[in-house]
């Protein structure tokens, strides 16, 4: 661990207001409604503070802001610098690189309305991804442990797989009688083959040495199966759940710019052809800002129900 | 006492591609009595492993029949524990759950729960309930192996090479923590190995095997009292006349490898 310094955020958020203060903006730029690159700037300076001032009191925080505050310090300096390319000196085609005041007015005048697209996004990622999930799961620990599933299954898991779930999109359109179930289905389909391939993998790979083991211990057909097959699986079955979810963020955002009337994914579009560059941003950045807090909570629930594994594999 | 074994000609083939069958086992007869502890042993190849197999149900005879308590031998069960070399604890459970896992999957745990501390304590790991077996040592992994075949209280262990796996020393403490544990349980013990001092130092009987045809050699009663001392001179006779058949069965060579 290095010792960096806990206070180099704030140092950077600091010379960012500085530069923000001394330069003139360009005349390019048409003036946001607030000043919320300062507001923003403030916020930083504020949170990187409190935090430096407890890491002299919490070590864990500590060791936190040290390992850290070098990056996030560049962050601020990518930022700064940004904004002087932009709303400074207007060295990007205006239309295209709005400046960061702009981007960050859409996110706080707009929050309503693109809680909203979020919300319907989420809503329709949520079941997508729970019934993809499931249907893998179900598919794959069914091709794991039955001769005849695999038989039958196997052929149509290798054919329908590797389609591009997108590809289906006229038939789904057609098929399903709403846009909102053709692209659950869609997302689902995007999440069930990886899932699928890597639960059976996962069960076709663990060592016959342990359902042996267990049919010494008493356990019975289906003991064997729940715990045994798929708790040896379970690091398979998360490495093909995480391809799925990844592909799932590509399918929702490609559903929605094609066919659904709302999301998160179709206000980008949106915008875009309206040549409202700030609300693209703004878009990207909640997508973005999403998605990571969503890998990071799949993250979380496989270091939590594979504790064991600490130190066997590493991903 | 419960637990004795009957082998009735048993014969096992492995079917091979391109080839004539291997014979594993060529009409093996063999009768183990309850609460004996028995060790087989000889050269790879020579079928002791597959024999093992046979009793824990895991493969099926191709002629002749087994038996545990004049009731056939079919499938596995858990009266007829198995401990590998490699102790195969179940990675995602701690050492607790691993032990208990037997019960659990019996559907008896709620009953026995106390049985599951009683067999930890008996192999000397009550302060590691929590721990994972990538935490374990090579010879603590075997012992929570152990416990996990005994909390089922089976009628008969079988032991494939139990300490092939552990250093010396481990392995000496580990035999004495066998002994303890068969003297304590009376359990019927059959344990295939390759160290003839380990087979001596443990058990009523020795099976000899050699390979080709896959048969039993000889069946030697080893009548030195316990605990043993393995600088006996009894001792060290028995393990120059087991050598002999397991090296030149049948020659008159003097052996010349050691005294």
């Amino acid at each position: 661990m290095k010792n960096r310094n806990v206070w180099l955020p704030i140092l950077s958020g600091i010379l960012a207001l500085v530069v923000e203060d001394l330069i003139g903006n360009s005349s390019k730029h048409t003036p946001a409604k607030h000043p919320y690159f300062i507001y923003f700037m403030i916020g930083l300076i504020a949170i990187f503070t409190i935090i430096a001032i407890i890491s002299y009191f919490n070590p864990k925080l500590k060791a936190w802001a040290q390992e850290n505050s070098l990056f996030i310090a560049a962050m601020i300096l990518f930022l700064n610098v940004l904004n002087i390319v932009t709303k400074k000196m207007a060295l990007l085609p205006v239309i295209f690189f709005p400046s960061l005041d702009k981007v960050l007015g859409v996110i706080i005048e707009d929050w309503a309305f693109l809680a909203t697209c979020l919300a319907a996004s989420g809503k329709l990622l949520f079941t997508g991804c729970i019934f993809g999930a499931i249907a893998g799961f179900v598919t794959g620990i069914g091709v794991g442990f039955s001769k005849s599933a695999a038989y039958w299954v196997n052929p149509l898991i290798r054919i329908l797989g590797p389609i591009p779930p997108t590809a289906w999109i006229p038939l789904v359109l057609i098929s399903f009688p709403t846009t909102f179930s053709g692209s659950s289905f869609l997302i689902a389909l995007a999440v069930w083959f990886p899932t699928a391939v890597m639960t059976s993998s996962g069960i076709l790979n663990v060592q016959n040495a342990y359902f042996e083991v267990s049919s010494t211990l008493g356990a019975g057909k289906y003991y064997q199966i729940f715990k045994v097959g798929i708790p040896a699986a379970m690091p398979h079955m998360f490495i093909g759940l995480f391809n799925g979810t990844c592909a799932s963020f590509i399918t929702l955002m490609t559903a929605e710019m094609l066919g659904v009337k709302n999301g998160i994914g179709w206000y980008i579009n949106w915008q875009k052809d309206m040549m409202a560059y700030a609300n693209v941003y703004a878009g990207l950045i909640i997508i973005a800002v999403t998605f990571y807090i969503l890998i990071t909570l799949l993250f979380k629930v496989r270091d939590y129900l594979l504790v064991w594994q600490k130190g066997v594999i590493k991903w | 006492m419960v637990g004795a074994i009957k082998i009735e000609r048993v014969v096992k083939r492995f079917a091979q591609q391109d080839a004539e069958d291997v014979i594993a086992l060529s009409g093996i007869d063999l009768e183990i009595k309850a609460g004996e502890f028995v060790s087989l042993i000889g050269a790879s190849g020579c079928g002791k492993s597959t024999l093992l197999r046979l009793i824990a149900g895991l493969n099926r005879a191709d002629e002749g029949t087994l038996y545990i308590d004049a009731e056939e031998i079919v499938k596995p069960s858990y009266e007829r524990g198995l401990v590998f070399q490699n102790p195969m604890l179940f990675p995602w459970l701690n050492v607790y759950h691993n032990v208990a896992f037997g019960l659990k999957a019996r559907n008896v745990y709620k009953q026995n729960k106390a049985e599951v501390d009683k067999f930890i304590d008996l192999v000397g790991l009550a302060s590691f309930h929590k721990s994972y077996p990538h935490q374990l040592s090579g010879g603590m992994a075997q012992r929570v192996s152990l416990a996990r075949a005994l909390v089922n209280n089976p009628k008969v262990l079988l032991l494939d090479e139990p300490l092939g796996a552990l250093d010396a020393f481990t392995r000496m403490n580990m035999q004495d923590e066998l002994i303890r544990i068969w003297q304590e349980r009376k359990t019927t013990m059959i344990m295939v190995t390759h160290d003839v001092d380990e087979a001596i130092y443990l058990s009523d009987r020795i099976i000899v095997m050699t390979p080709r045809p896959a048969k039993i050699e000889s069946c030697i009663e080893v009548d030195i009292s316990r605990p043993r001392d393995r600088s006996n001179p009894e001792f060290l006779n028995l393990r120059t006349k087991i050598l002999r058949i397991l090296d030149f069965a049948g020659n008159e060579k003097e052996p010349d490898y050691y005294l």
